[in-house]
């Protein structure tokens, strides 16, 4: 047997293995039917929230292309957002596998030691994926409309799904190392939402007191939600100077950092013989 | 006798807040039995079986399984071991079907293969009938079987059942019990830990009793009582007299068996010691309410060997 076909062999094993394991998670999904429903609805709820709250007093302080509504500025904000968010089960449910020891049933078997955390990234995917196209039709339905074409809507809906792909790498990553599920839900609060809130994602950041918007202009939701505005509405959406590919690099460029990082991290967590 | 299934030789792991949870632990473990690790809450059972299901590296020393190296070749371990851990690792949304397919796929068996291969360990535990309910439905007892039969989708050469009837009705550990007496049957190496010793008595080909982290004692039930003196004497005595009747019989290393609630003592020479036991009571003006001379249970063998320093008395007291 020639080197190439065990590389092959055990390519096609770590395949399989993601496959069991993604649909296993999706079931569970699927199965919590409260769950499930409440975690589909509180996306929305939170979007028509901001909409209706934020929306008459801040339609002076959009750029043009928003065309004074607040729907066109808010919706590519929250996708990025729910992107963000959406991330944030695969630490809760790998801190549950590991809790109610099937993790350890599955380090016990001759599987595929990456499987176990692909499979659960990509089920988060596939919710968010879900959640992401709902957020989308409700936002047509209270009358946001692209600019860009269909394929404009596509890209950015995929520049999300990456990113928030990437950020569950960081999540199992927080999943495995912190054992105690309160203290994660801590953790989490305690970067997402400060970092949801200083970033382009609700407001432009051109309101913000000067410290705050060097802060907020560059870190990573606003550059996402950035290249969303720009490939759902076109250039005229971004603060002067910002280009639409420009934006959608850098987004991509955060992608591909944080899976750098955390992957191999989450990987390494997920071998070392925890505790 | 062929080779060992199992070796572990001289393993010491010691956790990061300074637990030293296995203390150069050796053991031997022939292939085709069913292997009882005894030992007492805390003794280092399951870090044992954590280590031979590749889930904990060893400190020092060396475990192999089927002739390989726990901590080199892993994989070629875990295709070859089963695993029921100390509490059932199952998918409470997953019908238990649903759970043995999925462990029979991570296998590595074909989607066909492992569908047919858990229709088998279904009829085996006997759950048939509830295995398309989802395992949140289950009862304890139910939940343990699956764990079980997941564990057997495998057909592993060896099976480790960390405290398999903690917890479980007396109806389900007859169950269990069946169980891992077939599948011993079969040619399947099973290796059980039990703080019950009755439980290790009936089913455990050898016994290994461990505290500490250390090893005890080793070898058959019959070798291990023989062990402890070939009889012991059982006096139960007024709550009130308790205290003096251990003092006056503490040449005989007598010990109250709290879950008894009675005095044991070793009896290496039988109805001799017996007679010097009520002699010494008699001297102390004491009379036990009941006296009893009998062969050792594994409750004498373990209260024996657990009292410090005893093992080296009750050798320098037969040599004397
Ligand atoms: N992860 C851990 N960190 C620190 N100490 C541990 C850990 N796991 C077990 N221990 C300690 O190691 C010893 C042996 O534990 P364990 O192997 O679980 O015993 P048993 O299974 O026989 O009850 C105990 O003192 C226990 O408290
Ligand atoms: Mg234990």
């Amino acid at each position: 047997m020639t080197t190439a076909t065990i590389s092959r062999r055990r390519f096609g094993r770590a395949l399989t293995h993601t496959g069991v394991i993604t649909r296993r998670n999706l079931l569970a999904n699927v199965r919590l039917l409260d769950v499930l429903i409440l975690s589909t609805v509180q996306p929305i709820v939170f979007m028509l929230m901001f909409l209706y709250v934020f929306g008459g007093a801040i339609q002076g302080a959009l750029p043009p292309a928003a065309q004074g509504e607040y729907v066109y500025w808010l919706l590519p904000g929250i996708l990025a957002q729910s992107a963000v968010f959406g991330s944030a089960p695969t630490a809760y449910g790998l801190n549950n596998d590991r809790a109610k020891g099937v993790l350890d049933r599955f380090r016990s078997l001759p599987m595929a030691r990456s499987a176990v955390l692909t499979g659960r990234t990509l089920s988060d995917l596939v919710r968010s994926t879900f959640i992401l196209g709902l957020q989308l039709v409700v936002g047509v339905a209270l009358g946001f409309r692209w600019h860009n074409g269909i394929g404009g809507v596509v890209a950015a809906i995929g520049v999300a799904l990456a990113f928030g792909y990437a950020c569950s790498w960081l999540m199992a990553f927080i999943g495995l190392t912190i054992v105690n599920s309160e203290a994660i839900q801590a953790a989490i609060y305690l970067v997402v939402f400060p970092m949801t809130l200083t970033s382009s994602v609700f407001l432009p950041t051109r309101t913000m007191p000067g410290w705050l918007q060097a802060f907020a202009e560059h870190q990573p939701i606003t550059i996402v939600a950035n290249a969303l505005r720009g490939l759902t509405l076109g250039q005229g959406a971004l603060p002067t100077g910002h280009t639409v590919t420009g934006e959608t690099l850098l987004a991509l460029a955060w992608t591909a950092g944080l899976l750098a990082v955390f992957a191999p991290l989450a990987i390494r967590r997920y071998r070392r013989n925890a505790n | 006798m062929s080779d060992p299934i199992v070796t572990v030789d001289e393993v010491t792991k010691q956790f990061r807040d300074g637990t030293r949870a296995l203390d150069g632990l050796s053991l031997t473990i022939p292939r085709g039995i069913i292997y009882g690790l005894l030992g007492p809450n805390g003794a280092g059972k399951t870090t044992l079986i954590r280590i031979l299901a590749t889930l904990l590296r060893p400190d020092s020393g060396t475990v192999r399984i089927a002739g390989f190296d726990v901590t080199r070749h892993p994989t070629a371990v875990r295709d070859r071991i089963g695993l029921a851990g100390q509490f059932a690792a199952v998918d409470d949304h997953l019908t238990g079907r649903e759970n043995i397919a999925m462990i029979g796929r991570l296998y590595g068996l074909p989607r066909r293969e492992a569908n047919a291969r858990t229709e088998q360990v279904l009829q085996r535990i006997h759950l048939a009938d509830a295995a398309d309910r989802p395992v949140r439905t289950y009862s304890g007892g139910m939940r343990r079987r699956i764990d079980l039969a997941a564990s057997l989708v495998g057909r592993p050469q060896v099976l480790f059942l960390d405290e398999p009837t903690t917890g479980v009705d007396p109806a389900s550990r007859q169950d269990l019990w069946h169980l891992v007496r077939d599948l011993a049957a079969e040619g399947t190496t099973v290796l059980l830990t039990t703080q019950y010793l009755d439980e290790a008595d009936q089913l455990a080909g050898r016994i290994a009793v461990i505290n500490h982290g250390r090893l005890l004692t080793e070898g058959t039930a019959t070798e291990l009582k023989d062990r402890t003196g070939g009889a012991v004497v059982e006096l139960d005595i007024a709550a009130g007299q308790r205290d003096v009747t251990l003092r006056a019989l503490e040449p005989l290393d007598a010990q109250f068996a709290t879950d008894r609630g009675r005095i044991v003592l070793p009896a290496p020479d039988g109805p001799l010691t017996l007679r010097h036991a009520l002699r010494l009571l008699d001297q102390a003006d004491i009379t036990p309410t009941d006296v009893a001379l009998h062969r050792p249970t594994l409750d004498d063998v373990f209260l024996t060997l657990t009292r410090p320093n005893t093992t080296d008395r009750i050798a320098a007291r037969r040599a004397a």
